[in-house]
């Protein structure tokens, strides 16, 4: 059977479908320009498991889980779920780590890095072209042979096992919902204000998170790819899908009265335009290394991949270092160590890049 | 004369750099391509259309595929 969602109106639809939900979401009581933002929504996990103690990123964010078992689905149910595993596990997980701290100096994924443009935020051109800038390097190491080796077939269970976390957070938070007025229910910390305290309705996110999930597995729709694939082949379908979504998410916006063009005062964002730069630029080159954008990974370890698994565990205790040690940005600007974190981080890609060349047999 | 590329296992984009390269050598007149996941499969067809080359099949091979690639 032919892939509706693999061809050029397939990926355009998806990229829509998911500008549409993410502006949407926001309305139904999401942070501001963070319809939705993979990076973010980790953030927010790793807080409400305690990892780092941000009083105001600490939610499990449903949509996040609804990613991973929508991709689930739709692998399963179009016979494509492959359990693999076994292709430089710690370098993905190390990757991941510096992802999340470079999205966490911008503030953003490069999913919210253009749903913060589609806001009318003009601190998001420098995030992207940060994050082009750092693909752009990525895409000299792949010219260069690098790569992480071959991956294995395994038992299916190995590749149920991000789902399978992810179902339990979804439990845990059933079980254990916000209390009223309290920032700790036994398990779980949920905030009380800021940007962790914003949420759409619970099943409404989930229910969001499993549509995009399903259709992103099919579409293998990546932003990262998006980029990577205009720069290393002059190829533009995967963009095709990542435009659509910016322009789609626009017209959302300007029709619920969401866009507010500047760059002062604009939600969860800071106007030091170098470390908007250097952040994204630092996540750029971390996902071209790592091979996917945080979304594409999350849609892998739902169709079984246990290394695209990893890479989504650094992210979260990314979200934990950047957190307890001061490397995340805020609205007043960059963290104290954020700097100092960006620069070791670049360096770890560089030798990540220059280190792992060749030996594909 | 047929070249065979084993791109089993390996993560995007390498793949479709390594079936690119191969067009690219032009030493043979078809490119045998193995790949173990859809992803790979629509990326590597798509790269070679591309190039202006034609896919002219594609079998099942155990969990992957295997893509039959014509330069002419």
């Amino acid at each position: 059977m032919k892939n509706f969602f693999a061809s050029r109106w397939g990926i355009i639809s998806v990229g829509g479908i998911i500008g549409i939900l993410a502006a949407l979401l926001q309305k139904l009581g999401n942070p501001g320009n963070m319809g939705i933002c993979v990076a973010c929504f980790e953030r927010d996990i790793a807080g409400a498991l305690g990892l780092h103690r941000a009083g105001v990123v600490q939610y499990i964010r449903p949509e996040i889980i609804g990613f991973v078992i929508g991709a689930m689905i739709a692998a399963y149910l179009f016979k494509e779920y492959r359990p693999r595993v076994g292709s430089a596990p710690i370098v993905r997980f190390v990757l991941g780590v510096f992802a999340m701290i470079g999205a966490l100096v911008f503030l953003g994924c490069p999913w919210r890095a253009v749903l913060r443009l589609a806001g009318g935020d003009g601190n998001a051109i420098f995030g992207l072209l940060g994050l082009t800038a750092g693909i752009w390097i990525g895409t000299l190491f792949l010219k260069n042979g690098y790569n992480l080796g071959r991956t294995q077939t395994t038992h299916a269970a190995v590749g149920w096992m991000l789902p399978l976390i992810m179902l339990g957070f979804l439990i845990l938070m059933l079980v254990f919902p916000q209390v009223e007025g309290q920032g700790k229910n036994d398990i779980l910390f949920y905030s009380l204000k800021g940007p962790g305290a914003m949420h759409a309705p619970l099943f409404l996110a989930l229910i969001v998170g499993l549509g995009i999930g399903f259709i992103a597995q099919r579409s293998r729709f990546c932003t990262m790819g998006a980029i990577r694939d205009l720069v290393l082949f002059g190829q533009i379908h995967l963009l095709t899908g990542f435009i659509s979504l910016v322009v789609f998410a626009f017209l959302t916006n300007l029709a619920l009265k969401q866009f507010h063009p500047g760059f002062a005062g604009q939600p969860v964002a800071h106007t030091m335009q170098l470390w908007n730069f250097g952040g994204m630029m630092l996540a750029g080159l971390a996902f071209a290394l790592a091979g996917g954008c945080p979304g594409r990974q999350l849609f892998l370890s739902g169709e079984g991949d246990g290394d695209a698994a990893v890479f989504v565990m650094g992210m979260i205790v990314g979200a934990g270092f950047a957190h307890n040690f001061g490397l995340a940005s805020s609205p007043k600007g960059v963290g104290p160590h954020g700097i100092a974190a960006v620069i070791i981080g670049l360096a770890v890609c560089l030798f990540i890049g220059f280190s792992m060349r060749k030996k594909t047999t | 004369m047929s070249t065979t590329i084993d791109a089993r296992g390996l993560s995007c984009p390498q793949p479709v750099l390594m079936t690119l390269d191969e067009i690219k050598k032009g030493s043979d007149t078809e490119i045998v391509v193995l790949v173990d996941t859809d992803t790979s499969k629509e990326n590597v067809a798509r790269a070679a259309q591309s190039q202006g080359c034609t896919v002219t099949r594609i079998d099942p091979d155990g969990d992957g595929y295997q893509l039959f690639i014509n330069r002419a």
